[in-house]
């Protein structure tokens, strides 16, 4: 478990090229370059503010500013754990050519993957704070909680990421496993809708462990007050867990992996 | 310590024939399978062979050790278990120092990056820090001899700038242990020749090396030492001269299967021998015999036996049969069985060749039996005399 971060540590520039070669390529010949950073987090917008207006015609109340401010700050986590997820279990099966010729630790692909889409979220962090400060959104000290909530997001996609890429690498059924699951997830975490919506069964949706970070992030940014920490706390936990238990299975099945691919 | 870099001690290696479980479905049952019947590793199950079976041998630092054996014997997967892509299912193999490997030019490559981009990447993925990248970037393209072209995304290259983009990375890296598959064999005839004077440089810098190469010729050049490999058993170890010519003869005795079942007369054997008897090296200018045995069984219309010798690459250059010599085809009787000896002076530059022996019919054209590998064989020599033709170059200045 150590030695796998450690490895990680002495191939950093390895870790760092592969992480370049991803956002290179992927703004490579391509028109819109870096706008495409901004494109999913936009669609999920749109999508959103199109279900908030089909709430306000049901409940005959306008659809006010601050619904439009929450989905924006819930879809860019969200975007970015659906491209990390999906892009990183697929990083080993990505390079057969790598995984059965050339040695290095192999935990550097999924992680360099995730570090590639963690770039395109900085950037549209960046245009959503211009936008947030545009519309008047103040800032207050709760704003602290956020590093903390994006940095359990991180560890939570690093260990799904990592756990995926090996167990598609033996099981193709993964990949469209995780397809599928991706695409409905968003109607099953309150990324359109609010958790509190729910009322009594609010804590039943808070399980999942993304919800208490998207609703942290809502409650420090948008509403300026501190979130949960009893939420937090558990999914903290359990992205460390899910973290450690895939650095370990990753570690056990790796001498595996250039026969099986 | 010892001062052994390498070491394989009783390494064996098990692999399945065709497909592995892909799919959960096919996964579940033969999960159940091996809960309820525990696989011992010294045993084969159904379908699964041995791909190294009890290898041992060990590499002393600064020595260059080649691999040789046929295709499927097991040089690949020794070499994946040498640079920790895969685990040995028994026995233990041990490292000392930095290994980097060159299995195969260009692996990382991609083909949208540029070709110095493509060097920052590959390098980092060979081992390389990017600070040293830097420092040599300037060698490694001036040794690609692709700097007109070093910006150009490299999906434009063609396969054999792509292989000598590769092999100039490659051989920059400077590990202590460097694990070399068939790479030399990469880009046109200067640039393989450029590429194994780095070879010998490297060599010569104290590196340990180890080497896969169909190439015997390079093997006997580059290497001290080397080991014959086949099917998964070690055949030879040794000197690098020695190992080859067991395998050039193993190798040969193995092409001497019947090519014509029914055919009115056959080629029984083909032998290539030197004055003291059977050899596979040869140096420049010494006697050569082909012995061809050809036996008839119904046939009693005119014959005639041809040998060709073939380079490494096999382009043939040299031919002759045996009307040509006598002016006249002879005849067997139905049953009779008789040697035809070719008597040739080695006049070949160093080299690795191959012996092609055919049966003909004459008056029709016709080819009746034909041994497309009846024996290779190595020519060595002191002067580096490239091409086919041996001409004893001597310089005189005035």
């Amino acid at each position: 478990m150590l030695g796998a971060v450690r490895s990680v540590i002495r191939h950093k520039d390895l870790l760092l090229m592969l992480t370049w070669r991803d956002i290179h390529i992927k703004y490579k010949q391509s028109i819109m370059g870096f706008l495409w950073a901004l494109f999913m987090p936009m669609i999920i917008v749109a999508a959103g503010i199109m279900i908030k207006l089909a709430f306000s015609y049901i409940s005959a109340q306008p659809l006010a500013k601050q619904g439009i401010i929450t989905i924006s700050v819930k879809s860019l986590p969200w975007a970015f754990f659906v491209s990390s997820v999906r892009f990183s279990s697929n990083s080993l099966v990505a390079n057969p050519n790598l995984v059965t010729k050339i040695y290095f630790p192999r935990i550097i692909f999924p992680v360099s993957a995730v570090i590639a889409q963690l770039f395109d979220f900085v950037i549209a962090s960046v245009v959503l704070v211009v936008i947030l400060a545009f519309l008047g959104v103040g800032a207050s000290t709760q704003l602290l909680w956020v590093p903390l909530l994006v940095g359990i997001l991180i560890v939570l996609v690093l260990g799904l990421g990592i756990f995926l890429s090996a167990a598609n690498l033996f099981f193709r059924d993964v990949k469209y496993l995780v397809e599928v699951i991706l695409t409905f997830a968003i109607f099953f975490t309150p990324v359109f809708y609010e958790a509190e919506m729910f009322g009594r069964r609010a804590d039943l949706l808070l399980l999942n462990p993304i919800a208490p970070i998207l609703e942290g992030l809502r409650e420090c940014v948008v509403l300026h007050r501190a979130p949960d920490p009893g939420w937090i706390g558990y999914s903290g936990v359990l992205a460390v867990v899910v973290l450690v238990l895939a650095i370990r299975s990753f570690v056990r099945l790796e001498p595996r992996f250039a026969e099986s691919i | 310590m010892s001062d052994f870099v390498l070491e394989f001690e009783q390494v064996s290696k098990k692999f399945r024939r065709g497909q592995l479980h892909d799919s959960l479905r096919d996964f579940l049952p033969s999960l159940v399978r091996t809960a309820l019947r525990r696989a011992r590793s010294a045993e084969l199950g159904e379908r699964e062979f041995w791909a190294l079976r009890d290898v041992s041998f060990a590499v002393p630092r600064g020595t260059a050790v080649g691999i040789i054996g046929p295709n499927g014997a097991g040089k690949s997967t020794i070499l994946k278990i040498l640079t920790g892509i895969m685990n040995p299912t028994s026995g233990t193999k041990s490292v000392r120092g930095s290994l980097s490997a060159l299995i195969e030019v260009g692996a990382g490559f991609h083909p949208d990056l540029t070709g110095r981009e493509n060097v920052f990447l590959n390098g980092t993925i060979l081992g390389m820090s990017r600070r040293q990248i830097k420092a040599k970037l300037d060698e490694i393209i001036e040794f690609s001899g692709l700097s007109e072209f070093i910006d150009t995304p490299v999906k434009r290259y063609s396969s054999g700038m792509y292989a000598r983009l590769g092999f100039s990375i490659a051989c920059h890296v400077e590990p202590d242990i460097l694990v070399v598959d068939e790479v030399l064999s990469v880009g046109d005839w200067a640039f393989q020749n450029k590429s194994m004077e780095k070879m010998k440089s490297i060599l010569r810098g104290g590196a340990t090396v180890i080497f896969v190469s169909h190439n015997l010729k390079a093997i006997t050049e580059l290497c001290d030492r080397a080991v014959y490999l086949d099917k998964g058993r070690i055949q030879s170890t040794g000197r690098s001269s020695e190992v080859v010519d067991a395998y050039i003869r193993r190798a040969s005795e193995a092409a001497r299967v019947p090519h014509a079942r029914d055919a009115e007369a056959v080629i029984d054997r083909v032998v290539l021998r030197g004055v003291d008897g059977e050899v596979g090296v040869f140096r420049p200018g010494e006697k050569g015999f082909v012995d061809v045995v050809i036996s008839s069984a119904t046939c009693d219309k005119p014959l005639a036996v041809a040998i060709a010798l073939r380079d490494e690459n096999y382009n043939m250059f040299f031919y002759i049969d045996s009307a040509r010599l006598e002016a006249e085809p002879f005849q067997l009787r139905p049953g009779e069985s008789k040697t035809l000896t070719f008597e040739l002076d080695m006049h070949l530059a160093p080299g690795s060749y191959f012996l092609n022996a055919a049966l003909t019919r004459p008056d029709l054209d016709v080819t009746v039996d034909h041994r497309p590998m009846a024996a290779s064989f190595v020519v060595h020599s002191d002067v580096d005399v490239r091409g086919v033709a041996n001409l004893y170059p001597r310089l005189t200045r005035s």
